[in-house]
This record gives structure tokens, C-alpha cells and sequence, in this order.
């Protein structure tokens, strides 16, 4: 018996040694997404985006004459399982560079062991602003931080006349940031802040937020969650009656699920953006971002899904740039090329920007931030 | 005061659909001794079932609800005689581990068959709410509430009125006896599982059309079915209801007037304090004695 368990861990150790010896004529990049748990739609979104970057490098030749080869892990949208995850990426699979992690508290939960193992990640979605101040040198984020959201909106404030606001956020790192960074903003604009009321991320039924939040004297609700929940929000918040101006934020939202979803209930609510797929004449590179969308309805996927996976398309681009600039799939160049790329994102081009404490500064990318309002189950730019 | 009566109101339809919850696992958990970790993926069953009806077959909202509720009976029965069967008379911890391992591979089948996108179900019921004066409440959830309350009446009758009843309640005192006695024990044993889990399923299929429906839907569900069968007593149908009206109560009020953060906590704070003070629950079963 332990003869045979000895010979087959050996045959077992000598497949994996040959399995890793047939892909050294890759490149590989590893992948942290939740693709199960409550960010599963959107996490499997990005993964989907990322594969469409991928085989499009590959078809014009890959980089540094090799084949790039994603390593895609699941880490369940619990911060624990991110953070073991990267270290599986970066210790067994020896990926140089990462992808991740979709949320704030997922990216937090793997920064540590960036540092650990000295590998660079571009974050493409999360936007808890502490990301990119915390003095994480190996943080590169091509995703608006909550901060740059705010500013965003501190231009559109005055026309939309907000009076007094309250807050309906997910209870993480990206709900809390968001509800601080936008109050912080109203405040200077002299609006405001009333209720914050936070939601776990796994909760299904948010009727009593939205009861209270029904009763107070403001006019308008700031709402941060995933789409998933944002769907129950909406039904939730027509099933109470519920009249007050609903602005999301966050950039996760898939209007098209919502209104497939949440039928009349998401009519007349706004909602802040980072991609247009509805309109591709007005975003900053039209022909990239028609081939992408057109590469996306080819494979079949959810156009809905679109304001999400752009993310995992430009974060691969980024990377790939990255790669060929540092002419070696080695963590530490790859960290310094990444300063120096600019590409041609879908959503404005990617250039990173020093942010954070002097001395071990995390690279910040500025993408656009559009408003976009759900009239008549149509997606149509607010006209302000 | 407005939205003291909305919080009510709420309370209300949340508990319906915990109480039904709480008495499919305390059928299952309180009298069977099974530690069910498959409760939460049958009310995920339950939902995925309503969906393929209503959207794959094209089936009446109204039709889609019973065939989901046998489709879990169905599940269910098939539970109990591949996996449980075989271990009847093993230690509780044997089936424990058995039906977490169950609960993993069907929440990864979920996952495989449906993916990870959460899907809607339609329903037949107006967008607009029923408003009476402050209060203002769906139509669907007042049918969900309606569904539920019969259907914890029909169980109760079950379990209460009919022979099959009568032999449950006799098999679980004692086996042994009850088969001296003429009762089929072995299809005592599977009726039982089929009935906690056509409940859990007829949760789900409820439920579902009210949220929306995903593999992991069921969890935190589960968590809340443990919490309200220990609240009620183990075993204990009545207590169970009453049970999930208190969960409900908790969380609105705790959600409503406290903080909303500390929402899913507000239960298992009540739970803490009956195991503290009152261990058997609140509405314990008296002990049989010898």
C-alpha cells in the first residue's frame, strides 16, 4: 500500500514537473477574481474580458515572441480565500504578475503578500481610495478610486440640486469609502448628510434600510453595492413606495441587469459609470472599444456584462504592455515598467500617476467617470 | 410611528417565510437528529426549479410553485435513501460529515448546471405596491406571506392529524417499538426527509421570485433555519414558527432602530441569550422521561 501511494505521488510529482516544463513557452499571468460567492457575475465578467485580451495578443503573436497564458483562480469574494489565492499564483504557479481582486476588501486582503513575495498587481475594479494611499508600491489601479469618483460628481452636484442626501452602502472597504469620500465632497459643496446605513454584502432583503431611509427629510439616496444587490434594492425600494432619487456609484452596476432585472422599478435612477458601451461613439477609443463589444456578443456572452469585463480587457492590455517594455516576464521589471506604459484604454488612456506616501508610492490611473440615467428601460446619457 | 408600522409589516412577511424555514428543518434536525447541512442548498433547489419552470417550460406562476414543492420532495427522498440510509444507526458526526460533503457538491453542481449569475424569476403580480396609509407592501410577498402560513397550517395538520403523522411521532421516540408495532420505520425515515425538504424547497420557490436566485443563496438561509430551530426548541413545529417571527422581528427593529451593520447579528444575539438562559429553547418539547 505505501509502495503504490510512493509511486503514485512520485508519477504525480513528475506530470506536474513535466506539465510546468511544457508551459515555460508562456507567459503567465495570474488571475484573482470571485467567481463564486455574491461578486460571482461580475468577477466572472472581468475573467471573461481578460480572455478576449489574451487571445488577441496571442493571435498577433504574443509578447516577447511567446504565447501569454492566463492562470485564473477563484477566490470565492471572501478576503481570505484572496489573499491565499495570490499566494498560490505567485508561489506554485510562479505567475510574475497579477490581475485582481474585483473588490476593496479582496485587493486589501492580497496587498500584504504583494509586498511579501515582491509581485506587481493591477487592480481593475476596486475603489476604496486607502488602496492607493496606504504605500503599497506594487498597487498599480486602473479603476477610479471612490476620491476621484467624488470629484467626478462635485461638477455635476449643482445641476442635479441635491439638497440633503443619505447613504445606502455595502459594509466594506468600498462601501465606507464611498460614503466618506462623497460626503466629504457634499459637505464642501454645503449639501447635507443624513442616514448612513450600511448592508452586509450577502444580504438579500434590505427593506428595513430602506424603510428608514423612506422616513427621513432628504430628497436623494447615494446607493454603493454590486449589481446583484442593487436589483433587490430597486424592487425592494418600489415594493415600500419609496420616491426619492436613487444615484448609484461604483461602476459595477450593469444597468442592463438591472433593468432586465428590475423592470420599471430602475426607471428614473442615475447611476455614476466608467464604461459606455451603449454609446461607443463617445467613449475615448471607439474603434478598440466597437471590436471589443463586437468580440464580446461573438462569444455569446450578456452584453450587460460589458461595463464590467472592459475592466479585465484593459487590465490585461496594461499588463502585456508592461511585459513587452520590460523585455522579461520578471516580477521586479515588470513593477518598473508598468510606470512607464500607455496604452489605449477603452474607458482613457492608461498611464499611472504616483499616489501615496512618498518613497513607496502605488501607481493611480485617471479613467472617465460618466453619469448615465435608466429612462423608459433604456440606458441614455443624464442630460445636465 | 410611520415607519414603526412599515418595520411591522415587513416583520411579518420576513417571518412567514422563516418560519417555514425553521419547521422543514426541525422536522429533519429536532426529530430525525439529522443534522441537515442540505437545507439551504433544497431552498436553493426550490428557487433554480421555480426558474426552469416559469422561464424554460413556460409554466403558470401558480403551476411552477407545487412543481417546484415536489421537485424538492423529490430531491429530498432521493436524499435520504442514497446517502442517508446506509448510515442510519451511524453517530451523528458519521452523517454529519456526509451531508456537508452532500451540501458542497450540490452547491458546486449548482454552480456548474447554472453558473454564478443570479437569475430573476417573473411573476404575475402588479409592480405597483398595496398602499394603506403609511404602509406600503408588494403584492407578491403579500402572496408569499398567504402561501406560507398555509403551508405551515397543511404541515402542522400532517404532523398532528394523519396516521403518517402519528407514525413519525411514534418511529422517532422510539424506532424500535414502532416496528414492533407494525410501522414501516425505513419509509417513515425517508417521508420525514421528503417533507422537511419539500418545505425548504417551497421556501426557496417562494422566496425566490421575491429576491433573486444564485448557488449561494441558500446559505445564509441554512444559517438562519439553524438559528430559528434552536430559538423554537428542537422538534418543536410551534416553536419554530414563532421562532422565525422573532428572527424577523429582531432584524427589522434591530436594522430599523439600532444599526443595520450589526442587521444579520441582531438574531444570533437573541440565540446567544436563549442558549445562555433557556438551552432547550424557548418552546421546548417535555422530555420523555426513561
Amino acid at each position: 500500500m505505501i509502495r503504490t501511494l510512493k509511486a503514485a505521488s512520485a508519477l504525480a510529482f513528475a506530470a506536474a514537473f513535466l506539465a510546468s516544463a511544457a508551459h515555460a513557452q508562456t507567459i503567465k499571468i495570474g488571475i484573482n477574481e470571485p467567481l463564486t460567492g455574491a461578486f460571482a457575475a461580475s468577477g466572472t465578467y472581468v475573467v471573461n474580458g481578460a480572455k478576449i485580451a489574451a487571445d488577441e495578443i496571442n493571435a498577433k503573436g504574443g509578447v516577447l515572441g511567446k504565447k501569454i497564458e492566463l492562470v485564473i483562480e477563484d477566490n470565492k469574494s471572501n478576503p481570505t480565500e484572496a489573499a491565499a489565492v495570490a499566494e498560490k499564483l505567485i508561489t506554485r504557479d510562479k505567475t510574475p504578475v497579477l490581475l485582481g481582486a474585483w473588490g476593496s476588501s479582496l485587493t486589501l486582503a492580497v496587498m500584504p503578500k504583494l509586498t511579501e513575495y515582491e509581485t506587481p498587481m493591477v487592480v481593475e475594479t476596486s475603489s476604496a481610495s486607502k488602496i492607493t494611499t496606504s504605500g503599497n508600491p506594487y498597487v498599480f489601479r486602473i479603476s477610479p478610486p471612490s476620491f476621484v469618483e467624488a470629484a467626478a460628481f462635485k461638477t455635476i452636484v449643482d445641476k442635479l440640486s441635491l439638497k440633503k442626501v443619505d447613504f445606502l452602502v455595502i459594509n466594506n472597504d468600498w462601501g465606507r469609502g464611498t460614503a466618506e469620500d462623497f460626503g466629504k465632497m457634499m459637505k464642501e459643496k454645503g449639501i447635507n448628510i443624513g442616514l448612513t446605513e450600511t448592508m452586509d454584502q450577502n444580504a438579500q432583503d434590505m427593506s428595513a434600510q430602506l424603510a428608514k431611509i423612506k422616513a427621513t427629510d432628504s430628497e436623494t439616496v447615494i446607493i454603493t453595492a454590486a449589481v446583484d444587490q442593487l436589483t433587490l434594492i430597486f424592487k425592494q425600494a418600489a415594493a415600500l413606495g419609496f420616491k426619492k432619487r436613487i444615484i448609484t456609484t461604483g461602476g459595477s452596476q450593469n444597468p442592463d441587469q438591472i433593468i432586465a432585472q428590475a423592470g420599471a422599478a430602475a426607471n428614473d435612477t442615475l447611476h455614476l459609470t466608467t464604461f459606455l458601451p451603449w454609446m461607443p461613439d463617445k467613449t475615448p477609443n471607439p474603434e478598440a472599444t466597437n471590436y471589443f463589444i463586437s468580440e464580446w456578443k461573438k462569444r455569446g456572452f450578456d452584453f450587460a456584462g460589458c461595463t464590467e469585463s472592459f475592466r479585465g480587457y484593459d487590465g490585461i492590455r496594461t499588463i502585456a504592455a508592461a511585459i513587452e517594455k520590460a523585455g522579461k516576464a520578471e516580477p521586479a521589471a515588470i513593477k518598473d515598467a508598468l510606470w512607464t506604459i500607455d496604452v489605449k484604454g477603452l474607458n482613457g488612456d492608461i498611464v499611472f500617476k504616483k499616489s501615496g506616501p512618498a518613497g513607496s508610492e502605488s501607481g493611480q490611473s485617471f479613467p472617465n467617470v460618466y453619469l448615465v440615467e435608466i429612462a423608459d428601460g433604456k440606458v441614455v446619457m443624464k442630460d445636465l | 410611528m410611520d415607519q414603526l408600522f412599515q418595520h411591522l409589516v415587513n416583520m411579518l412577511v420576513l417571518g412567514g417565510t422563516y418560519a417555514l424555514l425553521g419547521i422543514g428543518l426541525t422536522l429533519i434536525f429536532g426529530i430525525m437528529n439529522v443534522v441537515n447541512f442540505t437545507h439551504g442548498i433544497l431552498y436553493t433547489f426550490g428557487a433554480y426549479m421555480m426558474f426552469i419552470a416559469v422561464h424554460q417550460l413556460g409554466l403558470n406562476f401558480f403551476v411552477a410553485l407545487p412543481v417546484a414543492i415536489v421537485a424538492g420532495w423529490l430531491l429530498g427522498a432521493v436524499i435520504e435513501i442514497v446517502l442517508l440510509r446506509p448510515l442510519r444507526g451511524a453517530d451523528i458526526d458519521t452523517t454529519m460529515l456526509v451531508m456537508i460533503g452532500a451540501w458542497i457538491a450540490m452547491q458546486s453542481g449548482a454552480l456548474w448546471i447554472w453558473g454564478g449569475v443570479a437569475k430573476s424569476v417573473d411573476t404575475p403580480f402588479p409592480d405597483a405596491p398595496l398602499v394603506i396609509g403609511p404602509v406600503s407592501v408588494s403584492w407578491l410577498r403579500l402572496f408569499v406571506l398567504c402561501a406560507a402560513a398555509l403551508l405551515i397550517v397543511l404541515a402542522y395538520a400532517l404532523i398532528n392529524l394523519t396516521t403518517l403523522g402519528k407514525a413519525m411521532r411514534a418511529t422517532f421516540q422510539d424506532a424500535d417499538t414502532a416496528a414492533l408495532m407494525g410501522v414501516n420505520v425505513c419509509l417513515v425515515y425517508t417521508s420525514t426527509f421528503a417533507i422537511g425538504s419539500s418545505l425548504a424547497a417551497a421556501a426557496g420557490a417562494l422566496l425566490g421570485p421575491v429576491y433573486v436566485v444564485f448557488p449561494q443563496m441558500g446559505d445564509l438561509a441554512a444559517v438562519k433555519a439553524f438559528a430559528i430551530v434552536i430559538l423554537g426548541g428542537l422538534g418543536n413545529i410551534t416553536g419554530a414558527v414563532i421562532g422565525g417571527f422573532i428572527l424577523a422581528l429582531a432584524e427589522e427593529l434591530g436594522a430599523g432602530y439600532v444599526s443595520s451593520g450589526y442587521r444579520d447579528a441582531m438574531g444570533f444575539l437573541i440565540i446567544i441569550a436563549v442558549l445562555i438562559f433557556k438551552p432547550t429553547g424557548l418552546f421546548a418539547r417535555a422530555e420523555r422521561v426513561g
